[in-house]
């Protein structure tokens, strides 16, 4: 199968989590939005690694899942909390700063 | 297949190294230290570690071999200027990150319980952000020295992820303080995403991670452009947000605002200097070939940043707000250097970038100090009259204030100047244009001020300037002296950075 099927794909992926994060109002869904966008660039990582015959893509993709646990452990964390303080998780109702 | 180990070269990696060890001994110390002891332990810990990573960055400058890791890192001339000056801002922010009227007792509490009450009346502290400060000042430092595009994303999240959480960590107006953390932090990922996705057409373009093997590429134009100009246009987006470049700046007033002032100072300084010396090294060698290519748009966003950051800054009624919005109009002058793409432009960036940062720090240092029974008060209609009640603080501020306008004999100026005679020498006559003109608006804004402070009269609800505690005087005093004596007597460290600033490629 010819691999810039793959970019297509992550593409789509990139789109979808991009758009997600702008018209969803869920700190949690838009959390998760962002996770697809990291994915989708994992998926052009290795397909990159693929075309190009480097193994290079395919290390940076590990390292990127690291990123994106750590990356969970932090947000989380500041979701919940804000979520514990106003039993909201909509990112409309954290408006306090907007003038 | 043979497997070989790889070479790491110690010495160069020193300096983060004793950073990262540090953090690490902060975390046990955590754990293991009587509650009473920390704070105390925890800040001679940090000043001793970044202190020990300064003095290695000094002594490690004119080693001959300047990559480690096998090449992920590379330590030259603006490597070691960029990681001396965050140093010396982390050291001057410490002082002011440890002054304990500035985080909350209990992260954990919700604002208001019984058990943020309890916790308080306890005297707790949050001595977290030492480690956290810590981790970030270690991404930092590897973010412009790091040399291939895996080391350069670790080092962007090193250096985000704890900024995310000590956003969420004041002591006062909790809901706002968490407020910030949130939008940061989901704006923070969302363009680290589009950064990763350019580097993944940067190495779907040359088929090398490393910045030698794509610039060879660039320079070679060997590959599809099609997918360099994805990569160079979502590597940019994402280092443009970390700078709050206009049109990606939509966290940082609302972030500046709500977190903490002494995170604000620390984020707003030291940020600032490590994502624009990674911009400086990958536009100057990995992109410089493809200068047709981002030099156009780069422009365009570095004149809209400058004027709508002055212009907007004319309309903030909240100090804090206000100062975001000239560090917005300062992120504009400063991509005039990257713009430059000559010697002398990366000269005076690095000039501009600590000059800044020092200043920065001491004026949201001075904003802590101007409070009210509630906490800091950040609305500028209860400073009026301020320098009548206390002409120190009013002075000093204004001083800060004069250095950000560029004000001759302020280090503003010298930054500002040599900033924008490298931009005029390239060619980038419109970046120079809107620069000055936009200058010209931001000194109305700041005197503004100035002239709020010292010649209105004050209101019935006036603030009061509380006496600083001697940690908060270290950072006013040392931020202050800095910004005199770079702007009465910068030659020394203009010809330091002028020996060193030159990218190896």
């Amino acid at each position: 199968m010819n691999a810039a099927n793959y970019l297509y794909v992550s593409a789509l992926l990139f789109t979808i989590g991009a758009v997600g994060v702008v018209v969803r109002r869920n700190a949690i869904v838009v959390f998760m939005c962002v996770e697809l966008m990291l994915n989708a660039a994992n998926l052009a990582f290795v397909t990159f690694a693929r075309i190009n015959g480097s193994i290079d893509g395919q290390i940076m993709a590990f390292f990127t899942m690291v990123v994106a646990a750590c990356e969970v452990v932090v947000g989380l964390a500041i979701i919940v909390t804000i979520y514990r303080s106003r039993r909201s998780a909509s990112v409309d109702d954290a408006s306090l700063l907007k003038r | 297949m043979t497997f070989t180990a790889p070479v790491l070269n110690y010495t160069i990696l020193s300096p983060m190294l004793i950073v990262l060890a540090g953090a690490l001994i902060g975390v046990i110390i955590e754990a293991f230290v009587s509650k009473a002891f920390r704070p105390l332990v925890q800040l001679i810990l940090t000043i001793g570690t970044l202190l020990l990573a300064l003095v290695q960055v000094f002594r490690i400058r004119e080693s001959e071999s300047v990559t480690a890791a096998m090449g992920s890192v590379i330590f030259d001339g603006p490597g070691f200027l960029l990681q001396a000056a965050i140093l010396i801002i982390s050291i001057i922010s410490v002082f002011l990150i440890a002054d304990n009227e500035n985080f909350t007792a209990l992260a954990a509490a919700i604002p208001g319980s019984p058990e943020e009450h309890e916790s308080i009346q306890q005297g707790n502290k949050v001595t977290e952000v030492f480690p956290l400060t810590l981790f970030a000042v270690a991404g930092m430092m590897l973010f412009p020295v790091s040399s291939d595009l895996i080391t350069l994303f670790v080092a962007l999240e090193m250096l985000s992820l704890p900024l995310y959480l000590m956003a969420g960590l004041s002591r006062r107006r909790r809901l706002l303080s968490q407020e910030a953390a949130l939008k940061y932090f989901l704006l923070g990922a969302f363009s680290s995403a589009f950064f990763l996705f350019g580097a993944a057409y940067l190495y779907g373009y040359s088929g090398d991670i490393t910045f030698s093997g794509i610039r060879d590429s660039v320079v070679g134009g060997s590959g599809n452009d099609i997918f360099l100009l994805i990569g160079i246009a979502f590597v940019s987006i994402g280092l443009l947000f970390k700078v709050g470049a206009v049109p990606f700046h939509a966290w940082s007033p609302d972030v500046y605002q709500g977190a903490p002032t002494a995170v604000t100072a620390f984020m707003a300084a030291a940020t600032k200097v490590a994502a624009f010396g990674a911009m400086l090294r990958i536009y100057y060698t990995v992109f410089a070939n493809a200068q047709w290519s981002w030099t156009p748009l780069l422009s365009g966003i570095a004149i809209i940043t400058m004027l709508f950051g002055s212009f907007v800054a004319i309309a903030q009624r909240d100090v804090k707000r206000m100062l975001a919005y000239s560090s917005i109009a300062h992120a504009g002058f400063l991509l005039a250097g990257v713009i430059a793409l000559n010697k002398a432009g990366l000269a005076a960036s690095i000039f501009y970038l600590f000059a800044y940062g020092v200043a920065t720090v001491g004026a949201f240092a001075v904003v802590t100090l101007v409070r009210d029974s509630a906490g800091e008060v950040t609305d500028l209609n209860r400073w009026t009259g301020l320098g009548k009640r206390s002409p120190w603080v009013a002075s000093v501020f204004a001083f800060f204030l004069l250095a950000f306008a560029g004000i001759p004999l302020t280090s503003g100026f010298i930054g500002k100047f040599s900033i924008f005679s490298a931009a005029y020498e390239s060619g980038a006559k419109g970046v120079v244009i809107a620069g000055v003109l936009s200058s010209a608006v931001a000194a109305f804004f700041y005197i503004r001020v100035i002239v709020l402070m010292f010649f209105t009269d004050s209101h019935e609800d006036a603030t009061t300037v509380v006496i600083p505690s001697v940690l908060t005087r270290i950072t006013v005093i040392f931020s202050f002296v800095i910004t005199v004596a770079l702007g009465v007597y910068p030659s020394p460290l203009i010809d330091f950075i002028n020996k060193f600033a030159t990218f190896i490629r």
